[in-house]
């Protein structure tokens, strides 16, 4: 049996989007600028996903900006605010759990002499909000958090920190790195009142190398890409038509069924859960298991077990998941999620990410259980003397 | 446009009545080697080896040659007739070429006369050479004594003329001096033994142990790579996958913790032996150095030895990290070799292990253990994988 529950690294794209990806490459191929009929098909189908994604977010079509990607987006909004205001102030926000594609920005800019704090997280990964009040100030310009955390499912209280931001300077703009919510998690974007958002296609069973920004109407960015102006100037280079057209149809797929599949993944990972913990002893739930959690994501420790050498016991079982961080044998390569939510050595070590899709099945659970259970029984054996 | 290699070899010439046979292996391995580069033709001339080849793919053949054990120098250049006026239109091309990405401010002709019959006398050819290419290139001067740039002129058969001279990694022709088996790990030091021993003519393969599912098949594909990187030098080989887990297992379960590393590597050493055996391999290849890690004292290197019949080469004994890294940069190994995926030796690191087992206490622990029918089942389920250089690895 193969199953697999690495859903947050990435996931299976929906036939129907391969389908609709085909017919764009084998038929309506033009160049969108291209002024011929050709060019104008392909248009027409990139609105149409337009439309389809800004429906499901509930704001304008005018609203959403096509990238090749979350990474990207991610680097359009921040850089393009940061640039845009940065005479304002030098002071930028973001917390200590960010993915990789915002903490190397910040990086970046406190290399180039800006202030940045790194907001401390709970034991659950969610920000510590009197810190994000007391840090706001007069040269803040900025504040990026992502709304759910990929290593620990953990979902931020967006709508206190925006009450917050604004409660605090008004003029402060806030990016959400929305990358493992689209598609998993309510988001209305226009109500909560976020300035930039972010979501890529490969998480929500459409393609990679396709992602989109959401840009609040009035808030401007300075481009950090320059080209012949696709995208309104913020995303220059010929568009990925394929990628656009295979993530409106994710997306309007998701949008049809967001509740009954919603609701089968979070019943899904409850049984997990419920028989993780009445089979298997000495583990640790490093994510919420109430709704402050995303439904698709679960995070354990398997204490007095390395977490690389659980990944390729199941793997030898067909089953797919990840670790909590990228390299168990090298300090470096530790999960900067995993320590910053307070997780001794051990429990760091023993760490894997359970990620699921509404394509797993009931047996599929009841078959990784089996062997999780056989392969943590083994590997302590042989380590745990 | 018609260029030619010149390629000298050093040792091989000491080889007396064998030297014939080391040059038709040199020879066949260059022609092996630099085969589908154009339709490049090699032929010997006196105690030298030449590859005609073209412009285009010069360079190439160069990159290739330079991974030849056996080739001291390779010198790409021109062959003309032996004409005086041609000899000097090639030395003025040449010459402009090199000084095109190299600063030549000084220069001196030396002229090479094989061919007594060549009427014009060494010294003679020389100054007309040098003359003409001061006519030509006016920024240039001569110096006898310490030139920037050296124009050789060899008359033979044919005029060769060269302006670059380049480093091979000199040694034996690889096939003329034995067979031996490398245990390759995923680290550092290992690769670069086995190149060390492939220099001096020595043919290689390789055995991996890994702990699957105790490391990773990325593991396992970065010691094909590293294998792929040696073959460019020693050619094909053969690369014997083991998986070592279930004796790890079984040590684990059975002996003190402190022996785990010590007891697995005899383990790994009459496993080589018996595909040696098997494979009519006559010795061994370490990566080992004195010292390095718990296993490598010479306490401990006596106890893994005291397993096997054949010879051990460990070149890099006397060696440090550093000189160790320095040659596995040069060789390009390196590169791979740090990638961080744990290795067999890792998963099972003992918290203190032994630095000066003794023999009676090792063997004693392994009285637990059921050797023979462990080493045969790991054999029995060994992987044969077939390794090429590395363009050609899937």
């Amino acid at each position: 049996m193969e199953v697999y529950l690495d859903n947050s690294a990435t996931t299976r794209p929906r036939d129907e989007v391969i389908d609709a990806m085909i017919y764009m490459l084998k038929s309506t191929y033009g160049n969108p600028s291209s002024l011929h009929r050709k060019g104008l098909e392909a248009e027409k189908e990139i609105e149409k996903s337009r439309k389809i994604i800004s429906k499901f977010l509930g704001v304008d079509s005018k609203e959403i900006f096509f990238t090749s990607g979350g990474t990207e987006s991610n680097n359009i909004a921040i850089q393009g605010l940061i640039k845009k205001y940065a005479k304002r102030g030098k002071h930028i926000i973001t917390t200590k759990i960010e993915h990789p594609s915002v903490l190397n920005i910040f990086k970046h800019y406190e290399e180039k002499g800006f202030e940045v704090t790194y907001l401390d997280v709970n034991e659950k990964g969610i920000v510590d909000l009197k810190q994000l009040e007391s840090s706001i100030n007069d040269k803040t310009i900025l504040v990026s958090i992502m709304m759910v955390n990929n290593e620990i499912g953990t979902i931020q209280p967006i709508e206190e920190i925006i009450e917050i931001i604004k409660k605090k300077n008004k003029d402060v703009k806030l990016h959400v790195d929305g990358v493992q919510a689209f598609g998993k998690i309510d988001v209305s974007l226009k109500s909560l009142g976020i300035d930039t958002f972010s979501f890529s296609g490969h998480k929500i069973h459409g393609p990679k190398g396709i992602g989109g920004l959401y840009i609040r109407n009035g808030i401007i960015l300075e481009p950090i890409i320059f080209g012949g102006n696709q995208e309104k100037g913020l995303k220059s280079g010929t568009e990925n038509t394929p990628g656009i057209v295979g993530l409106g149809k994710a997306v309007e797929i998701i949008k049809n069924n967001f509740n009954d599949e919603k609701k089968h993944i979070k019943d899904l990972k409850k049984y997990f859960i419920d028989k993780v913990i009445e089979r298997i002893d000495n583990i640790k739930i490093n994510s919420y298991t109430d709704d402050r959690c995303a439904p698709h994501i679960v995070n354990i420790s398997f204490i007095g077990v390395k977490g690389e050498v659980l990944l390729h016991y199941l793997e030898k079982n067909g089953i797919f998941v990840s670790t909590g961080s990228a390299c168990s044998s090298h300090k470096k390569g530790r999960s900067h999620v995993l320590k910053s939510i307070g997780l001794k050595e051990k429990e760091i070590e023993g760490a894997i990410r359970f990620s699921f899709a509404f394509y797993n099945t009931k047996e599929e659970i009841e078959y990784v259980i089996d062997k999780l259970e056989k392969s943590v029984k083994d590997i302590r054996k042989i380590t745990m003397r | 446009m018609q260029r030619i290699v010149s390629i000298s070899f050093g040792e091989i010439a000491l080889k007396g009545l064998n030297r014939s046979y080391f040059v038709k292996k040199l020879l066949g391995q260059i022609k092996y080697s630099i085969k589908g580069l154009g339709e490049p033709k090699v032929y010997r001339d006196q105690g030298k080896i030449y590859v005609v080849t073209d412009d285009e793919n010069i360079d190439q053949i160069v990159e290739k040659l330079k991974k030849i054990f056996g080739i001291v120098y390779i010198s790409p250049g021109y062959r003309v007739e032996k004409d005086m006026e041609k000899m000097i239109e090639k030395a003025i091309e040449s010459i402009k070429q090199t000084v095109e990405h190299k600063e030549v401010r000084t220069f001196k002709v030396q002229v090479k006369r094989a061919d007594k019959r060549f009427p014009i006398k060494s010294m003679d050819v020389a100054r007309e050479i040098g003359a003409a290419i001061l006519r030509e290139l006016k920024v240039l001067k001569v110096d006898v004594n310490n030139p920037d740039l050296l124009v050789k002129v060899d008359i033979r058969d044919y005029c060769y003329i060269y302006t670059d001279k380049i480093r091979g990694y000199g040694g034996l022709p690889v096939g003329t001096n034995g067979k031996a088996l490398l245990l390759l790990s995923g680290g550092i030091d290992s690769p670069v033994a086995g190149f060390m021993i492939a220099k001096r003519g020595v043919s290689i393969n390789a055995v991996h142990f890994h702990s699957y599912p105790f490391t990773s098949e990325r593991a396992e594909e970065k010691v094909k790579k590293l294998a792929s990187l040696l073959a460019e030098y020693c050619g094909k080989m053969k690369l014997y996958s083991v998986n070592i887990l279930p004796i790890q297992r079984e040590i684990n379960e059975k002996c003190p913790e402190d022996e785990m590393t010590i007891i697995s590597r005899r383990f790994m050493m009459r496993i080589a032996e018996r595909i040696a055996e098997k494979e009519g391999i006559d010795a061994l290849i370490t990566g080992e150095s004195l010292g390095q890690v718990a296993s490598q004292t010479i306490k401990s290197l006596n106890v893994t030895n005291s397993v096997v019949k054949r010879p051990v080469f460990r070149p890099l004994i006397g060696m440090d990290k550093v000189e160790i890294t320095e040659i596995a940069m040069d060789i390009g190994t390196y590169e791979t070799s740090i990638l961080p995926y744990e290795d067999c030796c890792t998963v099972f690191l003992p918290k203190h292990p032994v630095t000066r087992p003794k023999l009676e206490d090792i063997e004693k622990s392994e009285e637990a253990l059921d050797i023979e029918s462990l080493v045969e089942d790991a054999i029995e389920k060994m992987e044969i994988i077939e390794i090429s250089s590395q363009e050609n690895v899937e």
